[in-house]
């Protein structure tokens, strides 16, 4: 029986097959390291612990600027990065606690600028937000400040990360 | 698909000649473990080439994570080898390969003395692959230092007395190679140099003069 058309020639035969040893050789030589390189893709991103910031006592309905520090591993270094919240207690006594980072390009807003009374203001371009934290139309920022997970617990207010709030 | 890639390119550049220039030699019977299996022993020059680069990609992996730096060399070797997935696997790659390598070398080596190929009209590939040799050692003493680990100090401290004790100028080399009057930040960051840039940059320039002249001059007739 005939077969000529689909006869693979010898040359053909030890090209696939080499090509085909070489290439599983080479692939097990890369894989890993290709994997080493993208490890930072892969990795689980650990949410960090809640962070203590002051008491329920000090708030007031008028936001106010606290420090706080979260421990940061990043591979081999280990560090305590610097955040800054506005905290203050709505009409209905829930709290809430803002990221100060402008969501136009990552400035930082601050609280009652004198030109800009009740208002939070961003020095850069000029980008507004309402005491809500919610950008006021007509100025740079697309979306509201962000907005950090909070508990309360034995009178302690406790941040973690922070969060887009969506809307605009 | 790609065969008319291949065609686009080629019609404008005409690039078959270049790898069939690479690919078309005919490899002699005298060399062919096909044909005689004790000629196997011309593998390790390919084996040699094979290793280094092996030792080309993982080191340029390793420098992802690795930093040169007194405090922090010897955690970021932790973190790669501990904590990123395959670390173990592509530091042990390097690592093990960096013994291989020589191990290769040295019988290339025997392999080109005991065959006679050094000899005319050979001799300045053999002069190559002498220094070749020595880039390869000094790829091999300077990579040693760079865990910055008890080991590694120490070792280095006996490498740079040795340079130390060569006559009239071995104080000089010493404080060259130390960067310091002591073994510490200066050194790891120079060793690093040496280590990544300066020695494969000369590695690279050897091979190439290497593989141009034995292609050149064609492998040595048999025994």
């Amino acid at each position: 029986m005939s077969n000529n058309e689909h006869d693979v020639t010898r040359r053909q035969f030890l090209n696939y097959t080499l090509t085909g040893v070489g290439g599983f050789m080479a692939a097990g030589m890369l894989m890993p390291m290709l994997r080493f390189a993208v490890d930072p893709l892969l990795q689980n991103k650990t949410s960090g612990k809640m962070v203590a910031v002051t008491n329920v006592s000090q708030l007031t309905n008028e936001p106010q600027r606290f420090t706080f520090k979260v421990k940061k591993v990043d591979g081999w270094h280990t560090f305590e990065e610097q955040k800054i919240a506005y905290i203050y207690k709505k009409e209905n006594g829930e709290i809430l606690a803002l990221s100060p980072i402008c969501t136009h390009l990552g400035c930082t807003v601050s609280w009652n600028d004198p030109a800009f009374p009740n208002e939070f203001h961003c020095p850069c371009h000029g980008g507004r937000y309402t005491k809500s934290g919610i950008n006021i139309p007509g100025t740079p920022p697309p979306e509201p400040l962000h907005v950090y997970d909070q508990k309360v617990k034995g009178g302690t207010v406790y941040l973690g990360e922070d969060h887009p709030r969506g809307g605009s | 698909m790609l065969a008319k890639l291949y065609d686009w390119i080629d019609e404008r550049l005409d690039i078959t000649p270049m790898w069939r220039d690479l690919a078309d030699h005919e490899v002699p019977e005298h060399v062919n473990p096909a044909y005689h299996f004790s000629a196997f022993v011309y593998c390790f020059g390919g084996l040699t080439f094979f290793t280094i680069v092996i030792q080309i990609l993982s080191g340029m992996f390793l420098v992802m994570y690795y930093v040169p730096d007194i405090d922090r060399a010897w955690d970021s070797v932790f973190y790669l080898q501990n904590k990123v997935a395959y670390g173990q696997i592509v530091r042990g790659m390097h690592h093990w390969g960096a013994s291989v390598t020589i191990v290769m070398v040295f019988l290339h080596t025997l392999r080109v003395f005991f065959t006679g190929a050094y000899k005319k009209p050979r001799e300045l590939n053999w002069i190559v692959g002498v220094l070749l040799f020595f880039v390869i050692l000094g790829l091999g003493f300077t990579g040693y230092l760079l865990p910055w680990d008890m080991k590694a100090l120490f070792a280095t401290k006996v490498g740079l007395q040795i340079a130390a004790s060569v006559p009239f100028i071995g104080g000089w080399i010493q404080t060259l190679l130390q960067g310091s009057d002591v073994v510490g930040a200066q050194t790891l960051a120079r060793f690093f140099a040496i280590h990544v840039f300066f020695l494969p940059a000369v590695l690279l320039g050897l091979l190439a003069a290497h593989f141009i002249m034995i292609r050149r001059q064609g492998i040595s007739g048999p025994l």
